[in-house]
C-alpha cells in the first residue's frame, strides 16, 4: 500500500511536470517577446497554430520519410507555424504601429479558429498516422525503457522526452542570452526605453520583430508538444488555448524570468491536475469542485502580482514600455 | 594666430526647416580644440535644433558641416559618434534599470562587462568624476545620471562634447563640479561646447560666447571682451513693435492674491521660492522667464493641481453691491447669508431677514455687502469651483492636460459641465450650442462639432480651448502660452480675446515666451526665474534689456535680492 501510495505521487509529479512544459515553452517564448516591449496576447493562437502546423507536417509526411526524420520536422514546421504569427503580429504593430492589445487578441482568435478547421479535417488527420507513428521517437530516450517502467507502475517517466528537455534547455538559454550576453542587453533596452537604445545605435525595428518571432515559435512549439507527446489525443487540440492564457499568466507569476518557468511551470502543473490526483487518492471531489481547482493557478498568479505590487522593487516590474509601440519622434 | 588653428567643429551655413517654421537662417559656427564655446539665446532661438544637427538627430536642409577640417555628413547618433561628437541631451538618455556600465556600454559590440567597469573609472579618475559603475540609474541622483551621460560620451571617445543646459537641474555645488570637470576635459585638448541662458556661467565657464536669436546667430565673441549687459542686449535684441490693442486697466482691485508660495517637484528641488504678487480684476499680468522657472508650477498651484510647501493664494470675490441671485441659487443659503446680516438693499438699506421676500431676492433688489475673500491653497480644482470661484485655466499642454483629443468639440465642452443634468443623464444640448457658438464666433475650421479636436489644427484647438475657458465668465483666466504654435492671426484672435476678458473685468495672467507680445499685451510684467520672482516691471515702461536681465541674473541659496523696479 505504501509503495503504491509511493508510486501513485511520483507518477503525479512527474506528470506535473511533463505537463507543465507546455506553459515552460509558451511562458519562454511570451517572455523573450515581451522583454523587447511587445505585450503578445495572440499566444494561446499563436500556440493553437504551432500544434495545428506540426501534427499537419506529420500527417504528410509520416507515410513517406523515416520517423527520426518526422521528429525534426515536426518541430520545425510548428516553429515556422507559430513564427509567421509572430511576423503578422509586428508587421501590424511595428510597421503600421497598430494597437498591440487588439492585434493579440485578434490573433488568438485567429489562430484558435483556424486551427480548429485544419484539426477537423478527418481525411488528413488520421490519429495512428500523426499522432502513433512518431510518438516513440518524441518519447525517446524513456520509451526504450517502456516495459521496465510499465512494471514499476511509473509510466508516467516516458513522458520525459526530447521535446521536454527542449523546453528546460530553451527555458535556460534564454535566460542565458537575457541576462548575461550584450544581445540580451540590447533587447531589454529596447523593452524599456526603446528611444534610448534608438540613440544608443540598437536597431529597435530589428530587435522587436526578431523577439516577437522567436518567442511566437518557442511559444507555439508548446501546443505542438501538449498534443503530440502529452496527450497523444486527437481531441487534444480542443484545450490548448485555455493552457495559452495560462502561459501568460506563468510569466507574470515568474517576474519575466525564463529559467523560473521550470518550477513556475512544475507548480502551474501540479495545482492544474490536482484534481484527479486527489480523486485517485481517494478524496471525493465533485464534479463542480473541478473548476475551481483549475482556478488555482491563476489565483497564485493574482498573488504574486499582488506581493510584487506591494514590495514595488524595480527588478520585478514588467518592462516599462510593455505594450508600448516606439516611433522616432519627428518635430 | 586664432585663424591658423582647424576648428574641430564648424557649421557652416546651416539651415534647417519644420514645415514653415525656420528653426535656423544660415548659421555658422567654429569651435577650437582646448575650449569651452557657450551657445547663448533665449528660449526657441534654435540652439538645441542647431546642436542636434551636430549629434545626428537631425538632418541641416542646407550647409555644410566640417569635422577636424574635413566636410562631414552626420545622419544619425552613430555618425556623431564616428566622429568623435558626443551629445549630453537635457533629457537623459538612459535605461532606469540598468547599471550605469550597463547604459555606457549599450549598443556597442564586441565589449565586456567586467572591462566597461575597469575603464569608466579610467575615464572618472582622469577627469575628476565619482562614479559607482554597478549603481542603477533609478538609485542615482540627477547629478549622478549626467555624470553618466557624460562618461558615455567619452566612453565612445568623443572629442567634443556637447551640453544641452546641462546645470538646470544642478544644484550650486554640483555645479562648481561640472564646471571643474569640463575645465579638466578642455585641457585634455577636447571641445567642449554648453548651451545655456545663464549668463554667469557664460562668464564663469566659456572661452568664447556665440548668440543666437529667432534662429539666427548674432555675434560670436571672447568671453573676456564682454560684460552681462551686452550679452543681455544681443540675446533679446531691440523693440519690435507689434500693435496689440491695449486699453488702460479699468477700476483695478486685487483679485488674486499671491503670499510666499513655496513648493517642491517630486525630485524634492525647489520649484517655487516665496513667490508674491497680487493681480487684479481687468489688467492683464504677464509672467515672463525662460522656460522651466516655475511658471508651469506657479499656475497649477493656483489651479489647485501643485501641493504647497507654505504660502497663501487669496481669492477676492467681487460680490460688492452685486445682486444675491447672481452667485447663490439655493434660498436657504440665501437665508443664511441673510441672517448674518451680509446683504443691502439697491437703495443702500439694510436687510432684514424676516421682512426679505423672495421676490426681492429674484428680482435683484438684494445686494451684498462685501466682497468675499477666501484662501484657495489646498483646495483641489473641483472644491475650489464648489466654493464659486469662477477660475479658468489655458494650461500649455493643449491636448494632454486641457481638451480630449479623441473627443469632439461638445464633449469637451462637457468636460466643464458634465455635472449638469439629471438624474445622472447628461445634457448635451446647451455643450453642443456652446460648440456651435464658438465654432462661430473664434472661426474655429472644423467639419463639424463632433470631429475629434486632435484633428483639428493647433490654432484651432487653441481656439476650443479658450473659448471653452472663457464661456464660463471666469473671474481669473490664466493662460500658459496660449499661442504657441498659431500663426499671426490666430495669435491675434487670441490676444483679443484676452483683452475682452480684461475690460468685462477679468484678472487675466498670461504667461509668454515672446517679449515683444508680453511688453505690448501686458499691463504689469513678472519676471521669474529658477522658481523666484525676480522683478515686476510695468508692460508700457519697461526696456527690453530689463526683462532679459531679470530673466536670466543668477541669485544662487543665501540673500535672495528681489528688487522692484
Amino acid at each position: 500500500m505504501n509503495q503504491s501510495l509511493f508510486v501513485i505521487i511520483l507518477n503525479f509529479l512527474v506528470d506535473s511536470l511533463t505537463f507543465g512544459a507546455v506553459f515552460m515553452y509558451g511562458s519562454t517564448g511570451e517572455i523573450i517577446t515581451e522583454k523587447g516591449g511587445h505585450l503578445n496576447l495572440g499566444i494561446p493562437g499563436i500556440m493553437c497554430m504551432g500544434g495545428a502546423g506540426g501534427c499537419i507536417a506529420l500527417a504528410v509526411l509520416a507515410p513517406v520519410v523515416p520517423p527520426a526524420v518526422l521528429v525534426i520536422a515536426g518541430i520545425l514546421t510548428a516553429f515556422l507555424m507559430a513564427s509567421v504569427m509572430g511576423v503578422i503580429y509586428s508587421f501590424l504593430t511595428v510597421t503600421l504601429r497598430a494597437n498591440q492589445n487588439v492585434t493579440g487578441l485578434a490573433l488568438t482568435t485567429f489562430g484558435v479558429g483556424l486551427m480548429k478547421v485544419l484539426m477537423s479535417n478527418k481525411n488528413l488527420m488520421k490519429a495512428e498516422v500523426y499522432l502513433v507513428k512518431p510518438k516513440d521517437y518524441f518519447r525517446w530516450p524513456f520509451s526504450l525503457l517502456q516495459r521496465p517502467l510499465q512494471d514499476a507502475g511509473l509510466s508516467a517517466v516516458q513522458g520525459l522526452g526530447i521535446m521536454f528537455f527542449m523546453a528546460v534547455a530553451i527555458a535556460i538559454v534564454a535566460s542565458i542570452v537575457l541576462y548575461r550576453t550584450k544581445i540580451g542587453l540590447n533587447l531589454r533596452a529596447v523593452g524599456e526605453n526603446p528611444a534610448t537604445a534608438d540613440a544608443a545605435g540598437i536597431n529597435v525595428t530589428r530587435y522587436r520583430y526578431l523577439s516577437t518571432i522567436i518567442g511566437s515559435g518557442i511559444a507555439g512549439l508548446g501546443g505542438f508538444y501538449y498534443i503530440i507527446d502529452y496527450m497523444v489525443s486527437q481531441e487534444a487540440y480542443l484545450s490548448i488555448e485555455a493552457l495559452g492564457w495560462l502561459s501568460i499568466a506563468l510569466v507574470i507569476f515568474v517576474l519575466w524570468r525564463p529559467h523560473m518557468t521550470i518550477p513556475g511551470s512544475f507548480l502551474f502543473g501540479v495545482l492544474f491536475s490536482c484534481s484527479p490526483f486527489l480523486a485517485a487518492l481517494g478524496m471525493n471531489i465533485t464534479m463542480a469542485a473541478k473548476p475551481v481547482f483549475k482556478m488555482l493557478p491563476y489565483v497564485v498568479t493574482v498573488l504574486v502580482l499582488i506581493i510584487s505590487s506591494v514590495r514595488n522593487k524595480r527588478e520585478n516590474q514588467p518592462p516599462a514600455s510593455l505594450g508600448l509601440n516606439y516611433f522616432r519622434e519627428e518635430r | 594666430m586664432e585663424t591658423e588653428r582647424i576648428p574641430s567643429l564648424e557649421m557652416r551655413g546651416i539651415t534647417k526647416r519644420f514645415g514653415e517654421v525656420v528653426a535656423n537662417r544660415n548659421v555658422n559656427l567654429k569651435v577650437y580644440p582646448g575650449e569651452v564655446l557657450a551657445i547663448l539665446g533665449e528660449n526657441g532661438c534654435g540652439k538645441t535644433t542647431l546642436m542636434n544637427m551636430a549629434s545626428g538627430i537631425y538632418f541641416p536642409d542646407e550647409g555644410q558641416v566640417f569635422v577636424n577640417g574635413r566636410e562631414a555628413v552626420i545622419r544619425s547618433p552613430k555618425d556623431a559618434y564616428d566622429l568623435k561628437i558626443g551629445m549630453i541631451h537635457q533629457h537623459f538618455k538612459l535605461v532606469d534599470l540598468f547599471t550605469a556600465a550597463e547604459n555606457i556600454d549599450l549598443g556597442i559590440r564586441g565589449s565586456n562587462l567586467k572591462d566597461v567597469n575597469a575603464r569608466v573609472r579610467e575615464i572618472a579618475d582622469k577627469y575628476g568624476f565619482v562614479i559607482d559603475p554597478e549603481k542603477k540609474i533609478y538609485e542615482m541622483s540627477v547629478s549622478e545620471k549626467q555624470t553618466v551621460e557624460i562618461i558615455k560620451v567619452l566612453y565612445r571617445g568623443a572629442d567634443i562634447l556637447i551640453l544641452d543646459e546641462p546645470t538646470a537641474v544642478l544644484t550650486l555645488q554640483e555645479i562648481r563640479k561640472l564646471f571643474s570637470v569640463l575645465r579638466s576635459m578642455v585641457q585634455d585638448g577636447k571641445s567642449v561646447i554648453i548651451i545655456t541662458h545663464k549668463l554667469n556661467e557664460v562668464l564663469e565657464v566659456s572661452d568664447r560666447v556665440a548668440i543666437m536669436r529667432k534662429g539666427e546667430h548674432i555675434a560670436t565673441v571672447d568671453t573676456c571682451d564682454t560684460n552681462e549687459s551686452q550679452l543681455t542686449e544681443m540675446m533679446v535684441g531691440k523693440k519690435v513693435a507689434l500693435n496689440i490693442e491695449r486699453s488702460e486697466p479699468l477700476d483695478p482691485s486685487p483679485r488674486l492674491e499671491v503670499r510666499h508660495l513655496n513648493a517642491r517637484d517630486k525630485e524634492g528641488l525647489p520649484v517655487l521660492k516665496d513667490v508674491s504678487f497680487t493681480v487684479n480684476g481687468g489688467e492683464i499680468l504677464g509672467i515672463a522667464g525662460i522656460a522651466g522657472s516655475g511658471q508651469k508650477e506657479l499656475l497649477e498651484a493656483i489651479a489647485g493641481l501643485q501641493p504647497l510647501d507654505s504660502g497663501e493664494i487669496i481669492f477676492h470675490n467681487p460680490k460688492k453691491d452685486k445682486p444675491v441671485t447672481y452667485f447663490h441659487k439655493s434660498q436657504r443659503r440665501v437665508r443664511e447669508l441673510a441672517k448674518q446680516g451680509a446683504f443691502h438693499y439697491t437703495d443702500g438699506r439694510p436687510v432684514d431677514v424676516k421682512t426679505m421676500t423672495r421676490r426681492q431676492v429674484t428680482a435683484g433688489e438684494v445686494l451684498f455687502n462685501e466682497d468675499e475673500i477666501m484662501n484657495l491653497r489646498d483646495k483641489t480644482p473641483l472644491q475650489i469651483r464648489q466654493l464659486g470661484v469662477r477660475l479658468s485655466f489655458v494650461p500649455e499642454d493643449r491636448l494632454g492636460m486641457g481638451l480630449v483629443g479623441n473627443m469632439g468639440i461638445t464633449d469637451n465642452m462637457m468636460l466643464r459641465s458634465y455635472r449638469k443634468g439629471h438624474a445622472g443623464m447628461l445634457n448635451r444640448k446647451k455643450p453642443a450650442e456652446l460648440a456651435k457658438q464658438i465654432i462661430q464666433e473664434l472661426e474655429v475650421v472644423t467639419p463639424g462639432i463632433s470631429t475629434p479636436v486632435r484633428r483639428l489644427s493647433g490654432g484651432n484647438v487653441q481656439k476650443v480651448l479658450v473659448g471653452r475657458e472663457i464661456s464660463s465668465a471666469p473671474k481669473v483666466l490664466m493662460a500658459a502660452y496660449p499661442v504657441r504654435g498659431l500663426d499671426i492671426n490666430s495669435s491675434y484672435t487670441i490676444y483679443n480675446l484676452l483683452n475682452r476678458q480684461k475690460k468685462s473685468g477679468t484678472a487675466v495672467i498670461y504667461v509668454g515666451e515672446d517679449l515683444d507680445v508680453l511688453m505690448e499685451l501686458c499691463d504689469r510684467i513678472l519676471v521669474m526665474n529658477s522658481g523666484a520672482v525676480t522683478g515686476i516691471a510695468d508692460g508700457r515702461t519697461v526696456e527690453k534689456e530689463e526683462l532679459g536681465y531679470l530673466m536670466t541674473k543668477t541669485h544662487h541659496a543665501g540673500g535672495e535680492e528681489a528688487e522692484q523696479e
